[in-house]
């Protein structure tokens, strides 16, 4: 009875104190569940409410697991799953460092259109290009520019948010 | 309202009065010099002072047991924390309401490595329900009553509290526990009325069913206990219970068909295998339960009834899942089947009953009886026998004896069998029932022991004795770890590594140093003497039982073997060789 995994996007707001984003990682790491992507910033000052953006997979027994076991942490809010949710957008965030030249500096540029990246930094031997999108789009871009001098690259993980008029706070947590 | 100015020290005693707490288990340490100065004077609270701190721990797990409330423990920094980590994950295990304080260095000192040091918070993080590093004074009432709310609602469970020793010293403004409603933790208690709807249908249509009852129901509360035995003799269905639910349903009652499980009875393991309708009521379907789990109960409907969902689903597919507190949920679902004239289809049920007496007939839990040698279940039939009219408070060690004392007493009521079930913490027994007659200091509490368990904790005899607590120590000594041998001799052709209980005291001399009383049977016809002495005694006392050293605990589930493939006795031994994918298995 082995069933299809499958990778899930899913949103946690939880209360920005000590230690809660390794209770949030222990949880993973300590059950054996996977995280491919993890992003995490305060999103509500005054409240003092932070969102965790993980990427995992697993059956969807294991989701529901997962889930739960998220929700049933004290200081979390609101588990959300975009991926069984319906329609939502992720992107993320990139900077790829390229070092060449000649004719490779222009081919870098002109992929860099294509992809919509912006140059955040030049130097005579360098571009720090920025670009934003779903991760299959940077993982072309990062596979175009590989051969062209790729050195370097820092991403922000996924981030997500469901579309439509609805905040995910309007989910409330029940456990 | 008092604005009076507290010391972090008296608002942490402050907090435990509020709490209604009047017992703490400690031991004390530089960190916690503060709190133990304002508990001298004070009277409120008494401190029980354990010799080991994960001996703390235990017994305020046997406190909480046998109470329903907080177990509340106080301990220094450091050693004194991380001694506490095999207790509080135990309290994890089987969510047993424990709020842990631990001393901590000085908030400025903190990540110097400072004498008894320790990061408390991120050692505990994975066996609490949840922990607080408190750097504030300002904040330490609040997380104080916010501790007690998150150990003892939902399902319950162990909470630690750090408290850096400058915040002990610092001064504050009281403040009380009004904030009824915490911010995210708010357990779900009651079911949806289409769910009780579904629960009643599949209850009165059932044709093969059993209420398998599990630590939530105990947890719940002696009014879910009640409920239970109510709804079990309405509907007049088998009712077997888990480790952890012994004594949620009376187990003199005809329609206890006894333990599940590994070492559970012949009849209710093959009823559960057989069943049509499984009502798993605050049980988590844990492997020791379930064994095989892809032959698990293969042709049945599953409702299970939870307080935490993660515990539906995680290892058997449910069809039926209700999240709620055990107790609601079995009052919305008898309102249910009274208000719709309910009626469990008899003629099935007098069929199913009659396969489930004719498997009782195999009488699984018979040994053979020797008039030389003490079968370690004939001396817990007898402490049964001595004690079953009074109302006992049982604990144990974890092994063979463990399961022993699981088959042969029968329990009445909930709240009378302490036991680590989850976790499998030897040394275990002691404590707790140190706790468990600090609680009920009139109450006869035994802990059934072996002689390695024991040895564990033996520290805590000294405990016993200082504060007189009359606590019966029954051990079956059969002078080796007896669980490990019987899976030695299953699994590992008989090579005994390390199994044996070499250079063991005179435990009787043991006693007797601790200024308890020793006792000793050494052939079946002492038995009888030896418990009735131990009954007659108002101290604390080790009863030496020297058994049968070869005897196994059975039936018995293989390990990676299903409900159906149970072993009945030694000479099942070789009927069903434990597959590769059983060995792995622990």
């Amino acid at each position: 009875m082995e069933e299809e995994v499958n990778k899930h996007t899913i949103s946690v707001l939880v209360d920005n104190e000590t230690g809660v984003l390794a209770r949030v990682i222990g949880l993973f790491s300590g059950r054996g569940y996977n995280i491919e992507s993890l992003t995490v910033a305060e999103v509500d000052k005054r409240n003092s409410v932070s969102r965790i953006t993980v990427v995992t997979s697993g059956t969807p027994m294991i989701i529901e697991q997962i889930k739960a076991q998220l929700s049933r942490l004290v200081p979390v809010h609101i588990v959300s799953d975009h991926t069984e949710e319906g329609p939502h957008v992720e992107r993320e965030l990139a900077l790829i460092k390229v070092a060449c030249s000649g004719e490779k500096r222009v081919e870098s540029l002109r992929i860099a259109d294509i992809f919509r990246a912006r140059v955040v930094d030049s130097t005579n031997r360098s571009f720090v290009f920025e670009i934003t999108g779903a991760t299959e789009k940077l993982e072309a871009v990062i596979k175009l520019m590989t051969p062209l001098g790729l050195i370097e690259v820092s991403r922000t993980g996924v981030v997500a948010i469901a579309r439509g008029d609805q905040s995910i706070a309007s989910g409330n947590k029940s456990i | 309202m008092d604005d009076a100015q507290l010391t972090g020290s008296e608002i942490v005693l402050k907090v435990l009065v509020d709490q209604g707490v009047d017992v703490i288990f400690g031991y004390p340490g530089g960190a916690v010099l503060p709190i133990y100065d304002a508990l001298y004077q004070q009277d409120a609270i008494r401190h029980i002072l354990v010799r080991q701190e994960g001996g703390a721990v235990h017994a305020a797990e046997g406190y909480a047991r046998s109470t329903g409330r907080v177990g509340v423990v106080l301990v220094t920094s450091g050693p004194g924390a991380t001694n506490t980590v095999t207790g509080l994950t135990d309290a994890l295990m089987d969510s047993i309401p424990v709020v842990c304080l631990t001393g901590q260095v000085p908030t400025h000192l903190i990540g110097n490595d400072a004498f008894q040091e320790a990061d408390t918070t991120g050692i505990t993080r994975p066996c609490t329900k949840h922990n607080y590093l408190v750097k504030s004074v300002d904040d330490l009432a609040r997380v104080l009553h916010e501790a007690f709310y998150v150990a003892s609602s939902g399902r319950p469970g162990p909470v630690v509290v750090d408290l850096p020793k400058d915040i002990l010293q610092a001064e504050a403004v009281y403040t009380t526990s009004r904030q009824t409603r915490h911010k995210t933790y708010r357990p779900k208690l009651k079911a949806e009325p289409d769910q009780i709807e579904e629960a009643v249908r599949l209850i009165a249509g059932a044709k093969r069913p059993i209420f398998y009852t599990g630590g939530g129901v105990i947890n719940s509360g002696p009014r879910a206990s009640r409920l239970l035995t109510r709804l079990v003799r309405m509907t007049g269905f088998p009712c077997t219970n888990t480790l952890m639910g012994l004594g949620g349903f009376p187990g003199s009652d005809p329609r206890f068909i006894g333990m599940l499980g590994m070492h559970g009875t012949y009849e209710a393991n093959l009823a559960m295998y057989n069943c049509d309708l499984m009502i798993a009521v605050g049980a988590r379907f844990d492997d020791r339960v379930t064994g095989k789990i892809s032959e698990f109960s293969p042709g049945s409907k599953k409702i299970q009834i939870d307080i935490d969902p993660t515990s539906i689903n995680k290892n058997v597919m449910v069809d039926l899942p209700i999240i709620g507190d055990v107790g609601i949920v079995l009052r919305q679902i008898i309102k249910r089947w009274e208000e719709g004239q309910c009626r469990a289809d008899e003629k099935a049920l007098g069929k199913w009953w009659k396969q489930i007496r004719a498997w009782q007939g195999r009488d699984c839990l018979s040994y053979e009886m020797s008039d030389t040698i003490i079968k370690p279940q004939f001396a817990l039939q007898r402490l049964y026998e001595h004690t079953k009219k009074r109302d006992v408070y049982i604990t144990t060690e974890v092994g063979q004896h463990q399961m022993w004392a699981a088959q042969f007493f029968k329990l009445e009521k909930p709240k009378r069998f302490m036991t680590s079930g989850g976790l499998g913490t030897m040394g275990y027994g002691l404590p707790a029932a140190i706790g468990v007659q600090i609680a009920h200091p009139d109450a006869l509490v035994i802990d059934i022991a072996g002689e390695a368990s024991i040895l564990m904790n033996i520290q805590e005899m000294s405990t016993a004795c200082q504060y007189r607590l009359p606590v019966k120590i029954f051990i079956l000594n059969n002078q080796y770890m007896g669980m490990i041998r019987q899976w030695q001799d299953l699994l590992y052709d008989g090579r005994y590594s390390e199994s044996y209980s070499a250079s063991l005291p005179d435990f009787v001399k043991l006693a007797e140093s601790f200024s308890a009383v020793g006792l000793r049977a050494e052939k079946p016809d002492e038995v009888d003497g030896v418990i009735s002495e131990m009954l007659a005694t108002d101290r604390p006392v080790i009863v030496d039982v020297v058994v049968d050293q070869m005897e196994n605990c059975f039936p018995m589930i293989p390990s990676g073997a299903a409900h159906n493939e149970m072993l009945l006795g030694p000479d099942d031994k070789t009927k069903t060789p434990v597959s590769e994918e059983g060995m792995v298995l622990v």
